[in-house]
């Protein structure tokens, strides 16, 4: 159950080897978090994160989970609630690409937008469901910054993460009432294997410093998380930038 | 051709849901509520067939999750609330009522005031229910000569999970009895209780009080004069540091005397008037409740209390329920809710009352004033509360910086003291800590194995914290 204080004591994460998610599963752990179950897409590849959580206590597994296979979603899923409450869901996984990959090959545009917003539905729905039956828990949905304005650079993943936000707000919407709630959280450029080689972004940040900023939200009860927080006016702003000045911005 | 609709799938329609959260307003989880007005619709919500269980809940003042239910259902009492005030003999010194479990103190006080008569034990709110009394077996300003509800009961009904009625109290299934008392609503819903109501003198209170400067004063104060006195309570400053840390503001008293309470026009010596005399409005923003604003608060407070006052008459509101007079005041710590931490532990760790004390202070926590009790003994129940010692209970908005941490703290402080925290206001602590906190938990656990061997009865409370 989710405390007073907004601790969780059992995560499920969907893309349990991202960094971001990961990182925010460190930091609740060394709070009320007993039970962590990362969900990817090959479980041999989250090992040493189950080693490493289970080593200071924690009752952890991997389990094989592929936002590729949505008809796998209701069963891969279910399983894991059959096992017990889930105070909170970290859907985190994601396909970055880039917009030349995208361009040459647009199939590749489409398992993107498959995974990103596809895959983010079908277990979203999914997770809601279970949450509205327990009648409590939190689905955490990392979008981006990149889904609030297209941009030339990375408007597939942009387009992506865009249905993925609009999706999780709504969602949040319809969960109200039911004890269940919806976190959206928006990170700028985060240094992880998802940006390796990257010119960072300005306010560019780290998987740490976006776990911090989302437990401080989790703590207070946020329906909306900027990572980090000053993004959150500078789009407020950004987004209304007369288009010369936003391509430009763009690069 | 005509043709069926569709039956909607029954087995995967999911039930109707109400969010429902405890006096702090926290960790709100949704339930499907049912209020029966009747005792014999009561009586039919259990057996239940939804997955995820049932619990009883009355007026919702404990301050976590203990009367909430996630997903499950959740019966609310409050509508089944009848009783009856037995006949006795004149000279006896209590009388007997036996009440639905949804009945009020706020109700039963109307009746029984200018009857000449008062509940065995009340808390800071009236506003609880008989089955709220007896699940967190309550304590008030008398437990130190009067122990907690539960003490006075003579029998009470309870519907245990496979629907069947039994009758207990503590010479009848006391094993049952004591799990019940206590037991946060997990051995099953009780229907009745009678129980034993003392007589008054008058509707009045002679209350004598004492401005403490500093915890010594104020602990040494209760430990050498709380025997005269039926009731005391200590408010004590949780702001104040250095060499004013743990002021406090100590008021003592017994009910009065016809006589004591004299003429005048208002001259019925049981006359009872409980109002609210103000609201608070039904949306306030956070952040209200600041360092600032509460300290300024405290110190007006402390100051205006007389150094030393002796057989002043008070009213029952204003002696033990103060904060009723203002509806809903748990809204104005804003959005975020706010909880309550009270801890008991045993006299001779006066070192360790200190030691969280000064914590607390140093934390600076907005808290207002927080309450400062001494315990007599407890009871025979596992999970029971009071025990002989130092009750400290504050409540803190959930906002304050570091809290988490802090309290986690102060609860290894507790149970290095060999104490516990009360889980009626419970809405955070560590599960480890519990069977530490209450030794006797396995043996409440098998008692309630008897009776509910399936958990058909559970709470957010039991979830949290593995009970
Ligand atoms: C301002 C304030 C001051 C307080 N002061 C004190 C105090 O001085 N001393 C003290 O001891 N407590 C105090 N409390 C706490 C309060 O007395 C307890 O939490 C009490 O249990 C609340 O009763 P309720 O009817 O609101 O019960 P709820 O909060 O609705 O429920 C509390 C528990 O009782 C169970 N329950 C309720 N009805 C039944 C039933 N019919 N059958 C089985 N289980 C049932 C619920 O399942 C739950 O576990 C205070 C609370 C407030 C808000
Ligand atoms: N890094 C940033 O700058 C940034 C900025 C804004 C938003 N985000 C978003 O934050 C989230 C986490 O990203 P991150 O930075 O932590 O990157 P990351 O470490 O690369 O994590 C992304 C994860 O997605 C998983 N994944 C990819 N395709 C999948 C599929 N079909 N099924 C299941 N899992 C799949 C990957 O799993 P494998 O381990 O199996 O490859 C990988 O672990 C993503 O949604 C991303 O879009 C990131």
């Amino acid at each position: 159950m989710r405390d007073a204080l907004g601790a969780v004591q059992s995560v499920l994460v969907l893309g349990g080897n991202s960094e971001i998610a990961l990182a925010i599963v460190d930091r609740l752990v060394e709070g009320r978090t007993r039970r962590v179950v990362l969900a990817v897409r090959e479980p041999d590849s989250a090992q040493r994160s189950v080693d490493r959580l289970t080593a200071v206590g924690v009752d952890a597994s991997a389990i094989a989970f592929d936002a590729l296979q949505p008809e796998t979603h209701a069963e891969v899923l279910g399983a894991v609630f059959a096992e017990g409450d889930i105070d909170l869901v970290i859907s985190a996984f994601g396909i970055l690409g880039s917009q030349p990959e995208f361009d040459a090959d647009p199939m590749f545009a489409l398992r993107a937008i498959n995974a990103n917003f596809g895959g983010a539905v079908t277990s979203g729905l999914i997770v809601a469901d279970h949450l509205r039956r327990q009648g409590h828990g939190t689905l955490l949905m990392i979008t981006s910054i990149a889904a609030l304005r297209g941009r030339a650079d990375n408007y597939v993943y942009g387009s992506t993460k865009a249905g993925q936000d609009l999706f999780a707000q709504g969602l949040g919407d319809a969960l109200v009432g039911s004890g269940a709630r919806v976190v959206v959280v928006r990170p700028g450029f985060v240094h992880t294997r998802m940006t390796e080689g990257m010119k960072p972004a300005p306010f560019s940040t780290t998987p740490d410093k976006v776990a911090e900023v989302v437990v401080e939200g989790l703590t207070k009860g946020r329906e909306l998380i900027y990572a980090p927080s000053i993004l959150r006016y500078l789009f407020a702003g950004l987004i209304h930038a007369p288009r010369l000045i936003w391509r430009r911005l763009g690069g | 051709m005509p043709s069926t609709p569709p039956e909607p799938a029954a087995a995967l329609a999911v039930p109707r849901s109400t969010e429902l959260f405890g006096w702090g307003r926290t960790a709100p989880t949704g339930a499907d509520l049912r209020r029966p007005t009747s005792a014999t619709e009561l009586r039919r919500a259990l057996p239940d067939p939804n997955p995820r269980g049932l619990l009883a809940r009355g007026l919702g003042r404990s301050y976590g999750d203990a009367a909430q239910n996630s997903g499950g259902r959740v019966i609310e009492t409050i509508d089944v609330d009848s009783f009856t005030i037995h006949e006795s003999d004149p000279a006896a010194d209590h009388v007997l009522v036996t009440a639905d479990a949804g009945v009020s103190i706020d109700r039963l006080l109307h009746s029984l005031v200018p009857a000449g008569l008062f509940v065995p034990v009340t808390p800071g709110t009236r506003y609880v229910t008989v089955g709220g009394a007896i699940a967190a077996d309550i304590h008030g300003k008398n437990h130190h000569r009067k122990g907690s509800w539960c003490d006075h009961v003579e029998s009470l009904r309870l519907q245990i999970a496979d629907g069947s009625i039994v009758e207990i109290g503590p010479d009848r299934d006391p094993e049952l009895y004591w799990a019940t008392a206590g037991g946060m609503g997990l051995t099953g819903v009780i229907l009745d209780a009678t129980f034993r109501c003392p007589r008054i003198g008058s509707s009045r209170l002679l209350v004598d009080t004492d401005r403490a400067p500093d915890l010594d004063t104020v602990v040494e104060l209760m430990a050498t004069g709380d025997a005269d006195y039926d009731y005391s309570v200590a408010w004590i400053d949780l702001m104040a540091t250095g060499s004013s840390m743990g002021r406090s503001v100590l008021t003592r008293g017994r009910f009065a005397t016809a006589e004591e309470v004299g003429g005048g026009p208002r001259s019925d010596p049981f006359d009872y008037r409980a109002g609210v005399i103000a609201s608070a409005p039904p949306f306030v923003p956070g952040g209200l409740l600041n360092g600032l604003t509460v300290r300024a608060f405290n110190e007006v407070w402390f100051r205006k209390a007389p150094k030393m006052r002796r057989d002043e008459l008070q009213t029952i509101p204003t002696f033990f329920h103060p904060l009723d007079m203002v509806a809903g005041w748990n809204r104005i710590y804003g959005p975020g809710g706010f909880l309550q931490w009270q801890f008991v532990i045993p006299f001779g760790t006066e070192p360790i009352l200190r030691r969280i004390i000064e914590d607390l202070s140093a934390a600076g926590c907005t808290s207002f004033l927080a309450v400062l009790k001494a315990f007599g003994a407890g009871n025979a129940s596992p999970l029971s509360f009071p025990a002989p010692g130092w009750t400290l209970a504050l409540d803190i908005p959930t906002g304050v910086p570091g809290l988490a941490p802090l309290l986690d703290r102060l609860d290894d402080l507790v149970v290095e003291a060999g104490g516990r925290i009360y889980l009626a206001k419970d809405s955070r602590v560590r599960p480890e800590l519990v069977p530490q906190m209450y030794p006797r938990l396995d043996e409440w656990r098998s008692v309630r194995e008897r009776v509910d061997p399936q958990r058909r009865i559970t709470s957010d409370l039991a979830r949290r914290l593995s009970l």
